[in-house]
């Protein structure tokens, strides 16, 4: 297992890289959905206002 | 054709037929990451020269590729937008310019952390990684282009002409480590002859692209959809859907 994380010393590289790369893909989804719920937002106080 | 186009793309019916394709690819695309990761750092063996920091190539590889794919569909619906004036082509200019960006940064990113052990450096100014960042920048000027303006379907205008122009850059990141000298390695996978990769590293890779492929596919759909309400926001349809809501 430590061998594993180890990388072949290469640990730094690799798992900065997954790591970035994990962060950019979820910050993706939590942006699409923050969208969909900042326009259900937007549109639920224009009908009250109506 | 027309038809077909004008039918799909009208807001409404694409409101309701990307729901199910935005589900199901969101699904595959968490089967897909699972599967690609656990043959790329179980299955597959380490590389016979670069050792364990090779394992880079499961995310870099997909992220690049995507940097160009998502350009290529963002510059289609950038035509569709300005001959047809199909509004759903207009919003996809603008998601994918957001989504692209992304991979494009994870391109690059993925790609100094595998330069500096590899090649001693994060970064040279080698045709390869300049174009890739002239990408980057592309999809930055399409972004800002498309909420520049108060009416947002000039700036889709706008935008999608950029993106239409920008696609010279694309054969060009694709034949830069061809035409120039560059540290960066030559085409493995896409190539004419057979790949030289081991079949062991090419189906985590493969999987994995496919991963990226319908990752993206679902973010878009999903932003899109988002998107088409905002815009249609007086249309008696999407009136109904927020009553539903409610």
């Amino acid at each position: 297992m430590k061998e594993f994380f180890a990388m072949g010393g290469y640990a730094f590289f690799v798992w900065t890289s997954y790591a970035i790369v994990a962060f950019l893909m979820i910050a993706n989804v939590v942006a699409a959905r923050m969208k969909r719920k900042r326009i259900f937002r937007e549109m639920q106080e224009l009908a009250e206002e109506s | 054709m027309m038809q077909f186009i004008h039918k799909y793309g009208s807001p409404r019916y694409y409101y309701q037929w990307s729901k199910g394709w935005q589900k199901w690819l969101s699904i595959i695309t968490v089967v897909l990451l699972v599967i690609g990761l656990y043959q790329g750092f179980f299955v597959a063996p380490p590389d016979y020269q670069q050792g364990e920091s090779y394992r880079i190539i499961f995310i870099h590889v997909p992220a690049a590729w995507m940097s160009m794919f998502v350009y290529m569909v963002m510059a289609f619906a950038g035509i569709m937008a300005l001959v047809w004036r199909i509004k759903v082509a207009e919003i996809v200019v603008g998601e994918c310019a957001i989504l692209g960006a992304s991979f494009t940064a994870m391109a690059l990113i993925t790609g100094m952390l595998w330069g500096k052990p590899m090649w001693g450096t994060y970064w040279v100014w080698d045709a390869r990684l300049t174009s890739e960042l002239v990408l980057l920048f592309l999809y930055f000027g399409v972004i800002a282009l498309h909420g520049a303006f108060d009416d947002p379907r000039t700036g889709a205008k706008a935008a999608s002409i950029l993106a239409i122009v920008g696609v010279i850059n694309i054969p060009i990141i694709k034949y830069s480590v061809e035409w120039w000298n560059t540290l960066h390695q030559p085409a493995t996978v896409a190539k004419f002859d057979k790949p030289s990769m081991h079949i062991s590293m090419l189906i985590p890779l493969l999987i994995m692209a496919v991963a990226f492929k319908t990752y993206f596919l679902s973010l878009l759909f999903m932003r899109s959809r988002s998107e088409v309400l905002a815009r249609e926001k007086n249309a008696s349809w999407v009136k109904e859907i927020l009553k539903e809501q409610s």
